[in-house]
């Protein structure tokens, strides 16, 4: 204790005399000095290097795409998720048939040309030849695409005994989801350059089908050698295809390389290097556009479209989407069995204040699944309006107590279809407060989101569908359908046979008009039930650096560099 | 000191087998299944989860568990992430030394900064340069570093456009991962563009320091100037002053040394401190070190990564911490005193 006391008595005394003698230390000058200069001298050297003014191009060659989240394959026949599409279905694949971006009209891919027989049941693909699949340091191919690989494909998502189907889950959510492994009798070789698809019943969807995000083109002597050295799940990790990029490196949270395919069997523009930038943040991807370390980002928010249009630096590419934002209800849950809880809930939100506090007025009101840009769209679809008196009216009448609680999942990314699933969530709490409703907001990591949404561990969900191809097929089946819950695309779990029924007389004819007429049912059908309630249909974005050429919104589906390209 | 070393060594055995031991506790109290939580594999049949509950002892008792868990641990068998079926070894041997880089950096710039500015506001304390240092070492003391990153963001990545604004290094460079550090990896990958890689990687790195660095540099700053001043005006200093040496002598021999001893363990244990710091940073700037890796564990719920990370960082503070005491203490020519032992 002494010891203390003494120290800070010394402490105290020095404290008090080291005014007086501040002057004695002014021989130190010479050394200030010194010091100053090395100081100057590491600053001046640190502001040199780090150079003033923008970045230097590195790699001219290069494209970096600042995508949203990891995707969970690189193969988009096991998921829906446009984050797996984006990155896989139009860089290392192709598919038989491909959608023209600008007018959905089917054109040829792999296949040159194609044969419908006349009663709708049998196809016949003729293939290109000398196309060339990747070469990487995992894989050496010793054969061009031929028949085997298109058979190999689509057998292994078809037929549940494919040494091929079990491996990495032996879920294909797109086609479980629209039955079209039932809906396919036999793929047969015809010869090495010839296919023939029969079906069981004539699908007037089946062409659009073949050509979505879903239906790549894998190598078949790929898998047969992996299936030979026993690692046949690298196949959906370590990907070959026969697309304009190979892959190259993929960590994960960080970043996806590509390498530009060497034999690409279609003259192409684009860049040399390909990477993902992983960057889950909007605002840092926007950030990152501006400084120039993305050339372009996934997922413009509504909040920054604005921005982005005011700068020379940068440009905003704008198309009606081919989408759906809605609010599904999980009727395999008491009480949103009852179509009577459904519909009290959509008459409790203000549709209108979604779209404008949510959308900031980017998007069209949605009456039913349909959006106007498809020819099935129903301008005098039935719908709910605001109307909270009338839906406490309806809770009653259902039995439901005067407070009850329940959950509601926000998507955790952005999506054209609801750019701020988080925000839509807390203003329809402040709704449903109103007629004594308690919500909890719940969110999770993208990829456990859609994996707890598909045990059906909700009540409700906030989330959306982007068409895969122009068929209005492409929304009422995977989203609604019986055959769409286990494949976890139908996040209402609802099931119902009349609808089902409809939807599928609606594929047996080729006539538009009677198709429509059917929808039409279909839609009455939806608004007496109302499993989901749909809110918007939004533009598609695509935000880029204005020295970037050859990018285009592709409304029916991933994201594709072929032609991107830096201009000099 | 012989005895010292051992008081250290017991001291760390004991905390390190106290985390080992919560480490190991923690998937029982994740919610879920306790063999995913340990594991990170989902069993998908009954045969993968029998084999594996035997191979995590799960239906011995619990000291059985914990022996196994032991000795994966020193095997190096971390178990895989739950999420993307990763080993968590290589993983978090992945993104450690990022950390330690981004670490490295701002320790430097502390110290080199820090210490001289220290020691010269010290030397000419209450004239107007000093005045000047104090304030700013105390406005920079108090900014949270969160603030100052995205401050720092803002200005020199989106208005000036100057620096950019995530990660070690531009994409473009195809660097491969050989130690983990950044500017040792440029050298050793074998670029044809190596000197652009590193000024890229440079200016990268810019930023993240910065704003690591600028609080620890202050509190040098602070803890040296307040050392010297009490060393100059020591009876020893005023003798040697005395017997005719000049400023500058007097400042090598005498009072240079004696102003580093008391601040040495302050220093040290800033460096617990400087990791926490560098984790939030590098969420901030998309680092790829173990902060930010370990918050994306947490998003992800992925249980088994969220305990190896925990741990990894925890041993690597907890060493630092002890290493760093132990080693003031021994050069601490003043340990013997009674007045160092009761502080």
């Amino acid at each position: 204790m002494s010891g203390k006391g003494g120290l800070l008595h010394e402490r105290i005394n020095s404290m008090t005399i080291c005014g007086d003698r501040g002057f004695n230390i002014g021989n130190f000058g010479d050394c200030t000095s010194r010091f100053m200069r090395y100081l100057c001298r590491v600053l001046c050297a640190i502001f040199l290097l780090a150079g003033c003014g923008k970045q230097s191009n590195i790699n001219d060659d290069a494209i970096t795409f600042c995508s949203e989240s990891n995707p969970t394959y690189f193969n988009p026949q096991l998921d829906t998720s446009s984050t797996t599409a984006d990155a896989s279905a139009h860089q290392l694949y192709d598919r038989l048939l491909e959608f023209n971006p600008t007018d959905g009209r089917i054109e040829r891919g792999l296949a040159s040309s194609w044969l419908v027989s006349n009663d709708g049941l049998t196809y016949t693909f003729q293939l290109q030849r000398d196309v060339a699949f990747h070469q990487t340091d995992y894989f050496t191919p010793t054969r061009t695409f031929n028949a085997d690989d298109v058979i190999f494909s689509i057998n292994r998502w078809r037929l549940a005994s494919h040494p091929y189907h079990e491996v990495n889950g032996g879920n294909y959510p797109y086609f479980d989801s629209l039955g079209l492994d039932k809906t396919i009798k036999d793929v047969k070789r015809i010869n090495g350059y010839r296919v023939e698809i029969t079906l069981y019943t004539p699908d007037s969807s089946f062409l659009a089908n073949l050509a979505t995000d879903f239906s790549v083109i894998l190598s078949q002597e790929y898998a047969q050698n992996l299936l030979e050295i026993g690692t046949p799940s690298k196949i959906d990790y370590y990907p070959i295809g026969t697309g304009p990029f190979k892959f190259s490196v993929y960590k994960q949270n960080q970043y996806i390389r590509y390498i530009r395919h060497p034999d690409y069997f279609l003259p192409t523009t684009g860049a040399e290097h390909l990477i993902f930038d992983i960057t889950p943040k909007p605002s840092l991807r926007m950030a990152k556009l501006i400084t120039g370390e993305c050339d372009a980002i996934a997922f413009t928010s509504q909040s920054d479209l604005a921005v982005i249009s005011e700068r020379d630096d940068l440009t905003l590419l704008e198309k009606p989407g081919l989408n759906i934002g809605f609010w599904a209800f999980n009727t395999s849950k008491a009480p949103f069995d009852d179509p009577k809880v459904r519909r009290a809930l959509v008459l409790a939100v203000d549709k209108t204040s979604l779209l404008e506090a949510v959308f900031l007025g980017q998007a069209t009101r949605a009456k039913s699944l349909i959006p106007s840009a498809s020819w099935a769209y129903q301008s005098d679809a039935p719908e709910l309006g605001y109307n909270p008196v009338r839906a406490r009216e309806l809770l009653d009448e259902a039995g439901l107590p005067d407070s009850f609680t329940m959950d509601i999942w926000a998507m955790p990314v952005q999506r054209a279809y609801n750019p701020n699933a988080m925000k839509m969530a807390q203003l329809i709490k402040s709704y449903l407060n109103e007629i004594g409703i308690t919500l909890n907001i719940i969110s999770y990591d993208w990829n456990i989101f859609r994996e707890n949404l598909t045990l059906g561990m909700h009540d409700s969900v906030l989330i959306g569908w982007n068409a895969d191809n122009g068929d209005p097929d492409n929304f009422y089946r995977p989203l609604l359908t019986c055959d769409a819950i286990p494949s976890g695309t139908n996040r209402a779990m609802w099931c119902n046979k009349d609808f089902d029924a409809l939807v599928q007389q609606a594929l047996l004819t080729d006539n538009f008009e009677k198709r429509k007429q059917i929808y039409k049912q279909a839609n009455e059908l939806l608004f007496a039930q109302m499993p989901l309630m749909p809110i918007a249909h939004a533009y598609q974005y695509q935000a880029l650096r204005s020295d970037i050429t050859g990018m285009e919104i592709n409304p029916f589906g991933g994201i594709g560099f072929d032609n991107v390209e830096r201009m000099p | 000191m012989i005895k010292l070393f051992i008081r250290y060594i017991n001291l760390m055995v004991i905390t390190i087998f106290a985390l080992v031991l919560l480490s190991f506790m923690l998937p029982f109290f994740f919610p879920g299944d306790l063999l995913t939580n340990i594991s990170g594999i989902t069993p998908q049949s009954l045969e993968q989860r029998q084999a594996l509950e035997k191979a995590f002892a799960l239906n011995e008792s619990i000291f059985v568990q914990f022996q196994v868990y032991l000795s994966n641990l020193f095997a190096g068998d971390w178990g895989v992430s739950s999420v993307s079926q990763l080993n968590l070894y290589d993983e978090i041997a992945y993104a450690f030394p990022a950390t330690l880089e981004l670490m490295l950096y701002a320790l430097f710039v502390a110290t080199f900064v820090g210490i001289p500015v220290g020691f010269l506001s010290g030397l000419k304390h209450h004239n107007p340069a000093d005045m000047g240092v104090v304030t700013f070492s105390i406005v920079g003391y108090s900014f949270p570093v969160f603030w100052l990153a995205l401050v720092f963001i803002t200005l020199f990545c989106l208005q000036l456009e100057w620096l950019p604004m995530s990660g070690r290094i531009d994409l473009l460079f195809e660097v491969k991962h050989i130690t983990g550090f950044v500017f040792i990896d440029i050298i050793l990958s074998d670029l044809n563009n190596t000197k652009e890689a590193i000024e890229n990687a440079f200016r990268h790195a810019i930023l993240p320091t910065l704003s690591i660095s600028i609080v620890t540099t202050c509190l040098f700053i602070r803890f040296t100037r307040r050392s010297i001043m009490d060393v100059m005006q020591k009876g020893y200093i005023i003798a040697a002053k005395s017997r005719g040496f000049t400023q500058w002598q007097i400042f090598i021999k005498h009072s240079f040394k004696n102003a580093l001893i008391p601040i040495l363990p302050i220093l040290a244990l800033q460096i617990s401190t400087l990791v926490t710091n560098a984790m939030i940073v590098e969420t901030i700037f998309s680092w790829p070190g173990i902060g930010n890796w370990l918050i994306q564990a947490i998003y992800q719920q992925d249980y088994p990564a969220i305990r190896a990370g925990m741990l990894v960082v925890a041993l690597f503070v907890l060493t630092l911490t002890i290493t760093l005491e132990f080693i003031t203490r021994a050069i601490d020519p003043t340990k013997d005193e009674t007045a160092r032992a009761a502080v």
